[in-house]
């Protein structure tokens, strides 16, 4: 029992951290504070749910198609409307309330659209659903499926990021962006390409979601709010931080709903979140600097 | 003088549920209500410019406790009620993220009436097993508009009293740079918790009153998001930076959302969030600051 849940945490957690790398990459390098972030993981897990029953065809085809769209997508969202705040801004406060403001309202315009498309029912779908015995323990397929996806898209992002020399400006980016254009990084793109890379993240992510997770159009914050959580709590732009925080999270969650009650996992995310505001305000990782 | 010309106004708008019928009374009360709101709103998150995303979390405590206690206990006690849950639970978001960056208490505010939502849903199912409740009280729709005129009054006056005093002072150095108010001497946090406390418990007490219009209500009416947005986006259509900004939002939009509801009812959220988007890529300053502009320009 204990390692089933434990095992469905760590899935979770995984999920979560994946998300949440997505998120610190926009908002610790493109410094956009992403509230419609969550909107793009329920749009791909919509995208991948109409692969599988509508196309008949398999989510993980999904895996390939889904996210290079997110991608042109978010970057197109990126140049059109956030980068005209970017400029207008005369300060980082400012960039962070303005773009606070426009993805606030770009939430409501996605979610209203596949409330259109949708409606408010819970979608899922039966993929892979078969049991796994993994030392003693029953798991779902799909679930380990995901996990496994989910480590290796967070292994290449982290390899790419700390062996490449795009990765390298990107990282630049997020720790000054001032600094970094001394150096000749052409400090917009990277954030444009950050941004972009985020979004196609989080996309991957709603598509390994869907394959286990029910889902409906109402659900996209609930994301939104936990990747924000996960990327606070392990640090601003850092990685390593967000996958140890994703694991808490999913971990918590996890037990909370099994052993004490369903309806309180959000009360004990709350709580963490709470307990680190007060005791490390800079993340488990992450550098005071501010 | 001026002071005459509000008290002739005030009483001129008490007497509008006697010229206006049923329709133009609910419409009536929505614009009221959404005044309060986007006043109490804009008189934290103006000079400080913190964007708070949590209206309705104590909008729906207020709307609750009347639920709870409108039927055994007397009326004003029932307001005095709400008011205190949420000085409480304004105090405890106000101490544990005011004092951390501005980014902190956004989210923290965008998850609460999501949690509070939760909690009062589990307290619900798991201890008095039903998710819903009827509010029968025999306070008719025009004394609903008049409690909400006078908390109107009360918010402008508080407003107008803030902005002259010390703490007034002191919020608008924070707004501008809150490193250097510090310095100033000024105990930043205080000032924030004091300021967002005041303006919760204008929040909390116009859900409570609003209450009674409802007559059944349900954790998904009480903590609905859309009202926060909604808040949000007409205190911003305003001017956050005047005391009168954002009644000047509030009009305009109440009256197109009656319309949009009217004639779009599943595509709303969509015109909403385009209208949001609208007014902060082209009017960043509000009405308020457009006025302020042609006011100049001829000097």
């Amino acid at each position: 029992m204990l390692l089933e849940v434990t095992l469905s945490g760590v899935t979770l957690g995984g999920m979560y951290a994946l998300v949440a790398m997505g998120l610190t990459l926009q908002y610790g390098v493109a410094r956009i504070m992403n509230l419609s972030y969550g909107e793009l993981l329920i749009a791909a897990a919509f995208a991948a749910f109409w692969f599988y029953s509508g196309l008949a065809l398999n989510p993980l085809l999904g895996l390939i198609v889904v996210p290079p769209l997110a991608f042109v997508a978010s970057y197109a969202i990126y140049r059109y409307l956030l980068q005209p705040l970017v400029r207008r801004a005369k300060s980082r406060d400012q960039l962070e309330v303005d773009s606070i403001l426009a993805t606030f309202g770009l939430l409501f315009v996605i979610q209203g659209v596949m409330l259109a498309l949708f409606g408010g029912a819970y979608y899922s779908y039966s993929f892979l659903s078969v049991p796994l015995q993994f030392a003693g323990a029953t798991v779902a397929a799909n679930r380990l499926l995901a996990l496994v996806l989910a480590v290796v898209i967070g292994l290449g992002l982290y390899l790419g990021l700390t062996r490449t020399r795009l990765g390298t400006a990107v990282r630049a980016v997020a720790v000054d962006p001032v600094a970094a254009q001394l150096v000749a990084i052409d400090v917009r793109t990277a954030s444009a390409l950050a941004f972009a890379l985020g979004g196609a993240l989080v996309a991957a992510a709603g598509v390994l979601v869907s394959m286990f997770l029910t889902f409906n159009a109402n659900l996209g914050v609930v994301f939104t709010l936990k990747a924000l959580i996960v990327v606070i709590m392990g640090g601003v732009g850092n990685l390593l931080g967000a996958l140890i925080a994703g694991l808490i999270l999913g971990l918590t969650e996890n037990y909370v709903a099994t052993f004490i009650d369903p309806g309180l996992t959000l009360a004990a995310t709350y709580a963490i979140f709470l307990i680190v505001l007060l005791v490390r305000p800079q993340g488990l990782l992450g550098r005071a600097n501010r | 003088m001026s002071a005459a010309a509000a008290g002739l106004g005030v009483v001129a708008l008490a007497c509008v549920p006697l010229a206006l019928g049923d329709y133009g009374l609910s419409l009536a009360i929505n614009i009221v209500s959404y005044t309060v709101l986007a006043t109490a709103w804009s008189l934290f998150s103006g000079p400080t410019r913190y964007v708070s995303l949590a209206t309705v979390a104590f909008f729906g405590i207020g709307a609750y406790t009347t639920a709870v206690f409108a039927e055994t206990l007397a009326w004003p006690l029932v307001l005095l009620i709400a008011a205190g849950i949420g000085i409480v639970v304004a105090g405890i978001v106000g101490l544990s993220t005011l004092r951390l960056s501005g980014v902190y208490f956004v989210i923290f505010t965008l998850g609460l009436a999501e949690l509070v939502r939760q909690f009062v849903t589990w307290y619900e199912v798991n201890k008095t097993r039903t998710l819903g409740r009827y509010v029968f009280t025999d306070i008719t729709a025009a004394q609903i508009y008049w409690q909400l005129l006078v908390l109107a009054v009360l918010v402008f006056v508080a407003g107008f009293l803030i902005g002259r005093s010390r703490l007034g002072l002191a919020l608008r150095a924070i707004g501008d740079d809150e490193t250097v108010a510090r310095h100033s001497g000024i105990d930043a946090t205080r000032a924030k918790v004091a300021l967002f406390v005041l303006s919760t418990v204008f929040m909390t007490l116009t859900g409570a009153i609003m209450a009674p219009r409802w007559t059944y209500i349900d954790p998904a009416i009480a903590f609905n998001p859309v009202i926060s947005f909604t808040v949000l986006i007409m205190a911003l259509l305003g001017g956050v930076h005047r005391l009168y900004g954002p009644v000047m939002g509030v009009v305009p939009l109440a009256l197109l959302f009656e319309f949009l509801l009217a004639r779009f009812p599943n595509h709303f959220s969509i015109m909403v969030g385009l209208v949001f988007i609208l007014i902060v890529y082209a009017i960043p300053q509000g009405i308020a600051g457009l006025v302020d502009r042609t006011m100049r320009r001829p000097a």
